[in-house]
C-alpha cells in the first residue's frame, strides 16, 4: 500500500519541484531546482489571468452547490417517503443519467444554449451541471432518508406536521453529514469539470480554471516550470478542501459509487 | 424508513420532484434526445441540415477513424479497469483476513488522483513522458537509456502511455474500495477455511473474492465508464495523436462537432457510445449481482 502511495505522490512531487524553478528553465526529470524561487507562481498567475479564472470557477461552484443540493434534497425526499404514480419510472429515468456520458449531451446542449444566447455565461454552466448532478444527488439523498428510522416520520406526522415542516425540521437536520458530503462532491465535480467548460464557454474572460489550464498548456507547452506552477494553482483549491474534509470525500465517493 | 403498506398517494410529491426533474430534463434528457435526432442528419452546425437516415451510423460502424476510437476506448478498459482491480485484489489477497489496520494517511494519498482535475493529471503526465521527463530519467538511471523516447509522440507507445495514466488515476480507488470492503468480511469465515486446511490461494478464492463481490462490481462499473467516456486525459496529453493512435470517442466527438463541422456524425458516435456504455454497465450489474 505504501508503494502505491509513493507511486501516486511521485508525479505530484515532480510537479512541485518543477514549479520552483525560474520560468523558462529546462527541467530534466525529478531534480531539486538549482535556483529555487516562488517567482514562477507569480508569472503563471498573471500570465494565465488566474485571478479571473479562479473567480469564474468560484462563481460556477457557488451557483451549482446550493442549487443542486436543494433540488437533490427535495427529490430524494419525495422518492424516499412518498407514494405517487410513476415513482419507479421517474426514478429509473433519473438513474439513466448516471451512465450517460457527458459527450452525448454536450453537442446539442451547446447549440441549444447558443440559440437562447446562454453560452459564454456562468449561468449556462451552472444549469447544465445541476442537471448532470441530479441523478446522483437524488439517489444519494433518497438513500439517506430511507436509512432513517421510520418512527421519526411517524412521530412527526402524529404531531400534525406537514411534509414541508417534516423535511426541514426533522429529516434535514438528521442527515446533515450526508448533505455536507454531497455538497463537497458537488464542489469537487463542479470545479473539475472540463469538457462542459471547454464547449459552453468560448469567451476567454468567462473561462473556468481547468479550461484555462487546458488552453495554457497549448500556449506554454515547453515552459515546464510555468506549466507546473499553473497546474498547482488550479489544483490547490480542491486539494485544500480535500485535506480538510478527507473523510467525507472518501466515504462519499465509496458509498456513492455503489449504484452505477 | 419502511413505508406503511396503506400509504396514500401524495400528489405533493410532484412538487418536490419538479425542480430536479425540470433541470435534469432540460439539460440532460432533452439534449440527449436532440443528439439522437441530429444523428439522423448531415449537419455542419451552421446551415440547415439534410436528412441522412442511418447514414451516420453506417459511417460510425465502417469508418476506420470511428472504429479506431471505439476500439481504443474498449482497450482502455484494460488500463482503467482491469489493471487497477487486479492491483486492488492483489493487495486484498496479501492483507487478507488479517483485517487490515486503517492507514488514514495512505488512504488519503491513494485517493488524491480521484480528487484533482483530470486536466491537471494530463498536464502532469505530459511532462513526465516528455524527452526530459521523469520516465526517461528513471530509465537512464537504471541503465535502460536506449529505451528513452518522447513517449506521447511515439506511434507504438503513446496508447499504452496514456493507458498507464488511467491506471495511475484508478488504482487508488480500487485499493481503497477493496480495503474498506475487506474489513466488513466476517473474520470467522477465514478461521473456518483455515481449519479446513486451506492455503492462502483457497482462502482468497473462497472468502476474499466472494466477500468483495459488491466492491468489485462498483469498481468495475465506475472504471469502465471512465475508460469509455474519457475525454480530459487524452485531450490534454495527446489530443488523440500521433495520427489517430490514441483517439477516443470523447475526443473524436468534440473534434467532429466543434472543429470539423460534422455534427451529425459526432452525434451518431455519441449515441453509439452511450449505448455501448449502458450495455456494459447492465452486463456488469447482471454478472456480479449481489443476490446470487
Amino acid at each position: 500500500m505504501a508503494a502505491f502511495a509513493l507511486a501516486v505522490l511521485l508525479p505530484f512531487a515532480g510537479l512541485v519541484l518543477a514549479a520552483l524553478n525560474p520560468s523558462g528553465t529546462v527541467v530534466s526529470g525529478l531534480a531539486w531546482p538549482e535556483h529555487p524561487t516562488l517567482a514562477t507562481f507569480g508569472a503563471a498567475w498573471s500570465g494565465a489571468g488566474f485571478a479571473g479564472l479562479l473567480r469564474n470557477s468560484a462563481v460556477v461552484v457557488l451557483g451549482v452547490v446550493p442549487l443542486s443540493l436543494l433540488c437533490a434534497v427535495l427529490a430524494g425526499y419525495a422518492f424516499a417517503t412518498m407514494e405517487f404514480r410513476g415513482r419507479g419510472a421517474l426514478f429509473g429515468f433519473l438513474l439513466l443519467g448516471l451512465t450517460l456520458p457527458y459527450e452525448a449531451a454536450v453537442v446539442p446542449l451547446y447549440y441549444d444554449l447558443r440559440a437562447f444566447g446562454l453560452t459564454d455565461s456562468p449561468l449556462a454552466m451552472v444549469l447544465a451541471l445541476v442537471g448532470l448532478f441530479m441523478p446522483f444527488g437524488a439517489f444519494w439523498m433518497r438513500r439517506q432518508f430511507l436509512a432513517l428510522p421510520a418512527e421519526l416520520l411517524e412521530a412527526a406526522a402524529l404531531d400534525g406536521a406537514d411534509s414541508w415542516t417534516v423535511l426541514w425540521r426533522v429529516l434535514v437536520p438528521c442527515t446533515r453529514p450526508a448533505i455536507t458530503t454531497l455538497g463537497l462532491l458537488y464542489f469537487l465535480w463542479g470545479w473539475n469539470q472540463f469538457l462542459l467548460a471547454l464547449v459552453l464557454i468560448q469567451d476567454p474572460a468567462e473561462r473556468t480554471a481547468p479550461a484555462g489550464l487546458g488552453f495554457f498548456v497549448g500556449a506554454h507547452s515547453i515552459n515546464v516550470p510555468m506549466l507546473a506552477a499553473a497546474t498547482l494553482i488550479v489544483i490547490a483549491p480542491v486539494v485544500l478542501v480535500y485535506l480538510c474534509f478527507q473523510r467525507h470525500f472518501i466515504s462519499g465517493m465509496l458509498a456513492g459509487a455503489v449504484k452505477g | 424508513m419502511s413505508r406503511a403498506p396503506a400509504a396514500r398517494r401524495r400528489p405533493v410529491a410532484y412538487l418536490y420532484l419538479a425542480p430536479a426533474l425540470a433541470v435534469y430534463t432540460a439539460f440532460v434528457a432533452l439534449p440527449w434526445l436532440h443528439t439522437v435526432w441530429i444523428s439522423l442528419y448531415t449537419w455542419d452546425g451552421v446551415t440547415i441540415g439534410t436528412w441522412n437516415g442511418l447514414g451516420n451510423y453506417r459511417r460510425v460502424l465502417t469508418d476506420s477513424a470511428m472504429l479506431a476510437a471505439l476500439e481504443h476506448a474498449l482497450g482502455f478498459v484494460l488500463f482503467f479497469s482491469l489493471l487497477p482491480i487486479a492491483f486492488g485484489l492483489l493487495l486484498a489477497a496479501v492483507v487478507g483476513g488479517r483485517g487490515g489496520r486503517r492507514y488514514p494517511l495512505t488512504r488519503a494519498v491513494l485517493f488524491l488522483p480521484q480528487i484533482v482535475p483530470l486536466v491537471a493529471v494530463g498536464v502532469m503526465w505530459r511532462w513526465m513522458y516528455g524527452p526530459d521527463g521523469t520516465v526517461n530519467q528513471a530509465l537512464r538511471a537504471i541503465g535502460l537509456g536506449s529505451l528513452t523516447r518522447a513517449w506521447l509522440g511515439d506511434f507504438t507507445w503513446a496508447y499504452a502511455a496514456v493507458g498507464v495514466v488511467g491506471t495511475w488515476v484508478m488504482t487508488g480507488l480500487a485499493l481503497v474500495l477493496f480495503q474498506s470492503g475487506i474489513q466488513r468480511i466476517d473474520t470467522s469465515l477465514y478461521e473456518a477455511v483455515r481449519l479446513d486446511g486451506a492455503g492462502p490461494f483457497r482462502e482468497f478464492a473462497a472468502v476474499t473474492l466472494p466477500g468483495l463481490r459488491a466492491e468489485i462490481r462498483v469498481a468495475l462499473t465506475v472504471t469502465v465508464i471512465a475508460a469509455l467516456a474519457g475525454f480530459d486525459i487524452v485531450y490534454v496529453t495527446t489530443a488523440g495523436g500521433p495520427g489517430t493512435s490514441t483517439t477516443v470517442p470523447g475526443v473524436l466527438i468534440y473534434r467532429l462537432a466543434f472543429t470539423d463541422g460534422q455534427v451529425g456524425a459526432a452525434c451518431a458516435l455519441a449515441v453509439v457510445l452511450s449505448t455501448l456504455i449502458c450495455l456494459l454497465v447492465l452486463a456488469i450489474g447482471r454478472l456480479l449481482r449481489e443476490d446470487t
